[in-house]
């Protein structure tokens, strides 16, 4: 068993939380698209009529707690897959000849990646709120707490697992388009999965942002199509198998 | 610890077939500055990256401070700081927090942290830009904070790749004098990579002339140097210049060896003569060449210089050695040699 050592995974930590506060021109950027996705889809289809979202739920209610999935997925996928900038820079070298663990290394930046990832999830609320979003309760907030975390934590690891397999950044912008973007509309963010049509809403049960977002809206506005329990369960499960593959692929990815 | 710093035996890497450190066989003493001196593509980098566990040796085995590189890489890494080729900080971080991550990484409490941070930025003269960016450091800055930064945890060993590649004269000697300060000061074993001969001149007590993935000469500068024993007088001639006239050359008294090389711009040729004592002799080669009627444009002389030692020990110069394949130098540098017996 590999040591844990926690002074690095703080030192790796306080980066993520240091860079993230000094790039804000960066974090507004890559919290524009889901603002605009809210305030545009929320006003927009605020009186139109979405069949399967329950009686007496409005649109901006079920939309908010989707584009809060939607933040963190692409959030927590980028800060993942930042390790290629960090191997591109150079400063991997610098992490990677430090006498510390690899599992030390993808823990340390996982928990960075993850705390920056619902740190912008939890400033996207705050429009939604604005716009007519009511949480159920304190209970409801804190259990979404462990819904973002769970989805964070799931697409950061699986950040990583790709970066540590890539050899370039060439393959970013194929990731972000052809998985991420994917996986974000197969969730059921925008509207309930159950409009879908069969094969194309069994993809869709294979996502594990879907019980992410169903986990969110059934935490904080109090509807879910599926059995909460079942949603934590169903992403603990993604959340820890991809823990491990990314730490797998990290341990065996080569520093050169 | 009791023996020496640093001991390879048989130390190899093999990538796909090409074998890029070839069976090296080294001791680095104890506080020594110790440079590796090659061309680029010699091997210097692959043995740094072996002897600071980024790459397993494909044969051989290595100890860095009484630790194997194999089995107890972690303890190797406790013991040594790095400074890559190539720039390895953090460029959203200021100066003193990259030193920050780096003494957590190495699992210093805050007041050690900070104690040893003053220290080594005023080792390295940078007090003063603690808090600025490191994007906002030029590039000698950044290559000095990163020298801090492989202090900062007090390693036994520090491994310098290239440190002065890419730098500007005057930059260059500042770092020169950074890295004698702190052999001298902190009392660290330094080993260092360079392909500027004058640099692994000025600073190693010992260097090891590395061609081709092998060791083919260690000993202290001037020793290397006295291997080439006479001074080199440097003829500028007109013309091309025959075999006779070369065989005539290697004649004269005090001449040891002679070496031809084409002008650049092919309007002339250059002798190369190793000559001993070679400033009492320049007026007999003077005198000597109108007698076999070569046409003498320029005489320069020198001391030998490590240049000389590599290109004795390697048979090319190190920048030909550099590009060879590319063999566009090749082409200009032709080269006959005759020995006097």
């Amino acid at each position: 068993m590999p040591k844990v050592n926690v002074y690095a995974i703080y030192s790796l930590w306080l980066r993520e939380m240091i860079r993230f506060f000094r790039l804000k021109s960066r974090v507004f950027g890559s919290l524009a698209p889901p603002f605009f996705f809210l305030a545009f889809l929320g006003f927009g289809f605020r009186s139109a009529a979405m069949p399967a979202i329950p009686e007496g739920v409005d649109y901006i209610s079920f939309l908010a707690p989707g584009i809060i999935g939607m933040t963190l997925l692409f959030s927590s996928t980028f800060g993942g897959l930042s390790m290629l900038w960090d191997r591109e820079f150079g400063f991997l070298r610098e992490i990677m000849v430090a006498p510390v663990s690899r599992l030390s290394i993808v823990i340390g930046r996982t928990a960075g990646g993850v705390t920056t990832a619902v740190m912008q999830g939890l400033i996207i609320l705050v429009p939604g709120m604005v716009m007519g979003l009511e949480i159920s309760g304190l209970g409801g907030f804190l259990l979404s707490l462990v819904f973002m975390v769970l989805i964070a934590t799931t697409f950061n690891s699986l950040g990583l697992a790709f970066a540590s397999r890539m050899k370039d950044m060439s393959g970013f912008s194929l990731i972000m388009n052809f998985m991420v973007f994917p996986l974000f509309l197969l969730s059921g963010a925008l509207f309930p999965i159950s409009n879908l049509p069969t094969w194309l809403r069994s993809l869709s049960y294979l996502d594990p942002l879907t019980y992410g977002v169903d986990g969110l809206r059934g935490s904080l506005v109090g509807v879910s199509a599926f059995p909460l329990a079942l949603d934590l369960a169903i992403l603990a499960a993604c959340c820890a198998g991809a823990l491990g593959l990314g730490a797998y692929l990290f341990e065996k990815s080569d520093v050169e | 610890m009791d023996g020496p710093a640093i001991a390879t035996s048989g130390l190899t890497m093999r990538f796909n077939g090409f074998t890029a450190v070839d069976g090296v066989d080294l001791n680095i003493e104890k506080g020594e500055l110790f440079g590796l001196l090659g061309p680029n593509g010699a091997g210097k980098s692959t043995i740094i990256k072996m002897l600071t566990t980024m790459l397993r040796p494909s044969a051989g085995g290595a100890a860095v401070w009484g630790f194997d590189i194999g089995r107890e890489r972690d303890a190797v890494r406790n013991s040594i700081g790095v400074v890559f080729q190539d720039p390895s900080v953090d460029s959203q971080l200021s100066g003193r927090e990259n030193l920050d991550f780096h003494g957590r990484m190495y699992g210093m409490d805050r007041k050690t942290r900070e104690a040893r941070v003053a220290e080594v930025l005023e080792l390295v003269d940078l007090t003063e830009k603690a808090n600025v960016l490191m994007e906002d450091y030029s590039g000698g800055m950044q290559r000095r904070l990163e020298i801090a930064r492989g202090l900062m945890h007090h390693p036994h060993v520090l491994f310098l790749d290239e440190p002065t590649l890419g730098l500007d004269a005057q930059t260059r000697r500042y770092i020169w004098r950074y890295i004698l300060k702190m052999n001298q000061e902190e009392g660290v074993t330094v080993v260092l990579t360079t392909h500027y001969m004058e640099e692994a001149d000025h600073l190693c007590e010992r260097v090891a002339i590395i061609d081709q993935g092998k060791i083919v000469a260690l000993d202290t500068p001037e020793n290397l140097k006295d291997l080439i024993g006479a001074d080199i007088v440097t003829l500028e001639v007109d013309d091309g210049i025959s075999e006779e006239a070369v065989e005539a050359f290697s004649k004269f008294d005090g001449v040891e060896e002679v070496e031809v090389v084409e002008a650049v711009d092919q309007s002339g040729s250059i002798l190369n003569l190793s000559v001993d004592r070679g400033e009492a002799r320049i007026p007999e080669i003077v005198l000597g060449a109108c007698r076999v009627g070569v046409k003498i444009r320029s005489v320069s002389m020198h001391e030998p210089t490590l240049e000389d030692v590599f290109l004795k020990f390697t048979g090319k110069k190190i920048r030909e050695a550099e590009s060879a394949g590319a063999g566009r130098m090749a082409a200009v540098q032709s080269r006959m040699r005759t020995r006097r017996h």
